[in-house]
């Protein structure tokens, strides 16, 4: 299965977190927003510059930016 | 281990801190904690009556957050913190909720969680039940569980938590006094919880068992010393500026390398 940084992540597809690529407080501050590993992540919608994106993190929709979301590695399901 | 009060006496609640205004001594003090979206709001009005209220959270203080209700001749206060996933990011708001319920000393801490997400909403009440005992979880939103098709196993998740659970529809009213009664119990010690901790891992745990007898001694009487060996493994500065704000006893062994905090 290959893994991708979320940003690859295309409109309406859904992923499965494999890890994180933070550390200290951002990596708290992501578990705490539920992105484990194993966690279902689905790409809602862009905002209208492309950045941040939309994304449904176990049932809540929380936009990420480009910046954080590059920091989760995910595969397609 | 039954947390012991932080400020003069034996069971007062630490309310001058916050600038909550009691209206007598013997008011029992509930902290609301809860995830955005849970409808945390509708269980705060749906208790104390209100219709609406404005939260102010400007600075540290929580002073016009609060709402009131009497429950079988016993007067509550009920401390509306601000709505969280976590304790322990490090927005401003989650450390106004952390830091009423560390130095607040809430009667109970109540924890609203969304019945149709629960999931997502445990986090928030395992870190709870790591900071304190007396914790009551209410399971919000029923009705729309039940229109979603999810059933929830109340008794299951009581016995794996440890701590109450009480089903809740706040909008409709239904679990209400359930829920009173069961924080009445537990503000008079009549219940105590017994919040099942998650273990971690090993490596983890081995370093919390060398930390506690040094950290033990300095915090023993305010704070669960466990949550505080976790917070220092975490690398957590806020906490201590937090016991330093809080406390009459600044954690300067801590501070001054005295305590070796395992790499």
């Amino acid at each position: 299965m290959e893994i991708i940084p979320l940003p690859e992540l295309q409109i309406g597809e859904r992923a499965r977190v494999v890890s994180l690529n933070a550390a200290g407080p951002q990596r708290r501050r992501m578990l705490d927003l539920g992105l484990v590993p194993q966690a279902v992540i689905e790409a809602l919608r862009k905002s209208p510059a492309g950045d941040p994106v939309a994304y449904r993190i176990r049932g809540a929709v929380i936009a990420l930016r480009r910046e954080e979301a590059s920091l989760v590695m995910v595969t397609r399901i | 281990m039954s947390q012991t009060s932080c400020c003069q006496g034996t069971h007062a609640a630490c309310t001058e801190r916050f600038e909550i205004e009691l209206q007598s001594p013997d008011d029992l003090v509930i902290a609301l904690a809860g995830n955005p979206n849970t409808g945390k709001s509708t269980v705060f009005n749906a208790l104390t009556g209100m219709n609406q209220h404005t939260g102010n959270w400007a600075g540290k203080t929580v002073g016009s957050a609060i709402g009131r209700f009497r429950h079988r001749e016993h007067s509550f206060t009920l401390v509306d913190l601000p709505g969280t996933y976590s304790l322990l990011s490090q927005s401003a708001d989650e450390q106004v909720a952390r830091d009423f319920i560390c130095f607040g000393n809430p009667h109970a801490t109540l924890v609203v969680t969304d019945a149709t997400n629960l999931e997502r909403n445990l986090n928030l009440a395992l870190q709870v039940m790591e900071v304190t005992d007396r914790v009551v979880v209410a399971v919000n939103l029923m009705d729309e569980a039940k229109r979603k098709g999810i059933t929830i196993d109340l008794a299951g998740l009581q016995e794996q938590l440890g701590v109450p659970v009480i089903p809740l529809s706040a909008r409709k009213g239904e679990g209400l006094p359930e829920l009173k009664d069961m924080l009445l119990k537990v503000a008079l010690g009549e219940v105590q919880p017994a919040p099942k901790l998650l273990p971690y891992s090993e490596e983890v745990e081995r370093a919390v068992a060398d930390l506690l007898p040094q950290v033990e001694p300095l915090v023993g009487g305010v704070l669960r010393p466990r949550w505080v060996a976790l917070r220092l493994l975490d690398g957590d500065e806020s906490v201590l500026a937090a016991l330093e704000q809080y406390t009459l006893e600044p954690p300067r062994q801590i501070r001054s390398g005295e305590v070796v905090i395992p790499q």
